[in-house]
């Protein structure tokens, strides 16, 4: 289905946040922005939910830091308790302090790439993805405002011209 | 202006005297002869408390190979050579009672000492990177680092009277253990009681000048046309982080780890500085959200708090770090030298001991991680709490194992040299708070400051 949307070019992000917090007054549905680098506090002007990225990182970490004690504890207690130097192997925490380093950066370890990789998949982007920017000047002095048209179409163009865009396109999607 | 309210007046006051009752308490129950502490020992035990230490007088043979011997060598040495083997422990016995309101008064006293220390060093890093978020919590810091003052007298008192031999806190300051002690005496040059004294008052002397002169800097700055003073105040206290680097470092060598003369760590400094940076941030915490709900802080709002709930939660894990760091490279390489100091807090101190980790470490990393909870109030109140709980008994485990061995126990002498510290800390810190307003007018950073938030 070929819908239409229309794009709104802005040159200051100060100008873009005021833009922004217009359009959802008037309760039209921004569908994305286009920023050649983050905006302070557009992601509540926007009314975007938090990222609960963090949260999947301490999951992640606390699969880590099980995965190091499981795998030390059958190594090093269960599997073949050697006397290495003198060291206790009789049960893992009369060893602990030892494989704290490892238990440490295996939680880091965890909780950072796949936390990496969460984000990754969550936000689609791969090697050889298309990009998605729906102009080069994104990339470098201009945003873009991406806005559903329905109804009110002249009332918007209209709002967004006031507003300060500096070019207004409608585009078929 | 802030004004002291009464009530809290009256608690400080009713703290100081219970703290006064418990400590004489503590004080008269000290055994004067070696029956006596030995009677009180058996009673003791009696009780049910620490089944291991009635086996321990039981065979006082036994005790010399105790790795406590290494902590006690003259007197230890002093079994050896004896036949009565038993006399000798309950001398040894009796040494460690008498010990015991001492060190309950010194650990109080540093405790708070080191809090408004912390606080004093903090302070400086804020003034010298010039931080944009903290200006606002000037008068705060300066009203806690007002008990640099007399907290310093009471630990130089305390000095002062160890070296005239009214205690046995510091082993190395009783001239027939020295003589006996080949490794002592290697180490008087250092660890002599006239350098202890004239270091010990280098320290506080170049603590309480930074601390007065940037308090009179920075209300200077207030009442001044340009920013003058500001930069003094910049340029002294980059010059007192310098200072107090070094100081603090050998302080914790001077105060603390001379108490067990026998053994030496590198990082022993930092790890004495983690543990004041925290608990003077938590106290920072902790005083501007009392103030801030009596309504005296208008400007202070969530971010600050939560500024402050991170230094907590990162200092917490930098002192765990430098903890583990100690106790695994010690542990690790087993060398017996070293691992003494060890050996005999996991065998006597083992509640103190891991407990502490858990309070200074699991609770706030599980505690204050969330960033939405380090911007609750009462959430940084409760974990402040436990963290100072956690570093009272930091200190506590550095102290005690060292002065009065396997007689520890947390009663009615710590709780009251606690008591009476933290009423003393309470009165002196809010009557400063009251001396001037609770805002710098004129910092440079003033109004980033108030318009802080993250």
């Amino acid at each position: 289905m070929a819908s239409k949307v229309i794009h709104a070019y802005f040159n200051d992000d100060d100008i873009l946040m005021q833009a922004v917090k217009k359009v959802k007054a008037t309760k039209h549905h921004i569908e994305e922005v286009y920023c050649p680098f983050p905006v302070h506090g557009l992601d509540k002007a926007m009314g975007l939910a938090p990222t609960r990225i963090a949260i999947t990182s301490f999951m992640y970490g606390c699969l880590g830091l099980i995965v190091a004690i499981v795998m030390m504890n059958y190594i090093m207690i269960v599997d073949w308790p050697q006397d290495i130097g003198g060291k206790p192997s009789f049960s893992y925490i009369e060893n602990m302090p030892a494989f704290v380093p490892i238990m440490f950066e295996m939680t880091v370890f965890f909780a950072a790439h796949l936390m990496v990789i969460t984000f990754y998949l969550r936000s689609r982007l791969w090697p050889f993805k298309k990009a998605e920017n729906p102009d080069v000047r994104t990339t470098d002095d201009h945003f873009v405002m991406e806005i559903e048209v329905h109804g009110d179409e002249k009332g918007l163009m209209t709002l967004l011209q006031e507003s300060g865009a500096v070019e207004i396109n409608k585009v078929e999607k | 202006m802030y004004t002291f309210s009464n009530r809290l007046k009256i608690g400080a006051i009713v703290l100081m005297a219970l703290g006064i009752l418990g400590m004489g308490v503590g004080f008269v129950s000290v055994p004067s002869t070696p029956e006596e502490a030995r009677a009180m020992v058996t009673a003791h035990d009696d009780d049910g408390h620490g089944g291991t230490h009635a086996e321990e007088s039981e065979h006082p043979a036994a005790a010399g190979e105790h790795p406590d011997a290494a902590e006690h060598p003259a007197e230890e040495a002093g079994h050896a050579a004896e036949s009565e083997h038993g006399a000798s422990h309950d001398e040894h016995l009796m040494h460690q009672l008498q010990n015991r309101p001492w060190s309950a008064l010194y650990v109080a006293a540093f405790f708070f000492f080191m809090i408004s220390l912390g606080v004093l060093a903090f302070y400086a890093i804020q003034r010298a990177s010039q931080a944009g978020w903290s200006p606002l919590l000037f008068r705060v810091m300066e009203g806690i680092t007002s008990y640099l003052v007399p907290g310093g007298i009471v630990i130089f008192v305390i000095f002062i009277l160890s070296v005239m031999h009214f205690n046995h806190l510091f082993l190395w300051m009783d001239p027939e253990v020295v003589a006996e002690d080949k490794l002592i005496q290697g180490k008087a040059g250092y660890l002599n009681p006239t350098f202890f004294l004239i270091r010990a008052a280098v320290f506080l002397g170049g603590w309480i000048l930074y601390r007065e002169v940037s308090r009179r800097l920075s209300l200077a700055q207030d009442e001044a046309e340009d920013n003058k003073n500001f930069v003094k105040n910049f340029r002294w206290s980059a010059g007192f982080l310098v200072f107090y680097l070094v100081t603090e470092s050998m302080m914790s060598w001077d105060w603390i780890m001379s108490i067990d003369p026998h053994w030496f760590s590198t990082l022993f400094g930092w790890y004495v500085f983690a543990s004041m940076m925290v608990s003077g941030i938590t106290v920072i915490a902790m005083v501007t959200i009392y103030l801030k709900s009596k309504g005296y802080l208008p400007d202070v709002n969530d971010s600050h708090i939560h500024d402050l709930a991170k230094f907590m939660f990162g200092f917490s894990i930098f002192w765990t770090y430098l903890w583990f760091s100690q106790f695994m490279l010690i542990w690790y390489a087993n060398i017996p030298e070293e691992v003494t100091y060890f050996v005999t807090r996991i065998e006597d101190y083992k509640l103190p001991f891991f407990g502490m980790v858990a309070m200074n470490f699991v609770f706030p990393l599980l505690v204050l991680m969330n960033s939405d909870y380090k911007r609750v109030n009462w959430f940084v109140i409760m974990a402040g709490i436990v963290i100072l709980a956690g570093h009272y008994i930091d200190v506590f485990n550095m102290v005690m194992p060292g002065t009065v061995g396997d007689q520890w126990f947390i009663g009615i002498p710590e709780l009251g040299a606690v008591c009476f510290f933290a009423g003393i800390f309470i009165l002196w810190v809010f009557r400063s708070l009251t001396k001037v307003p609770l805002q710098p007018k004129r910092n440079p950073f003033i109004e980033e400051s108030r318009h802080f938030h993250y």
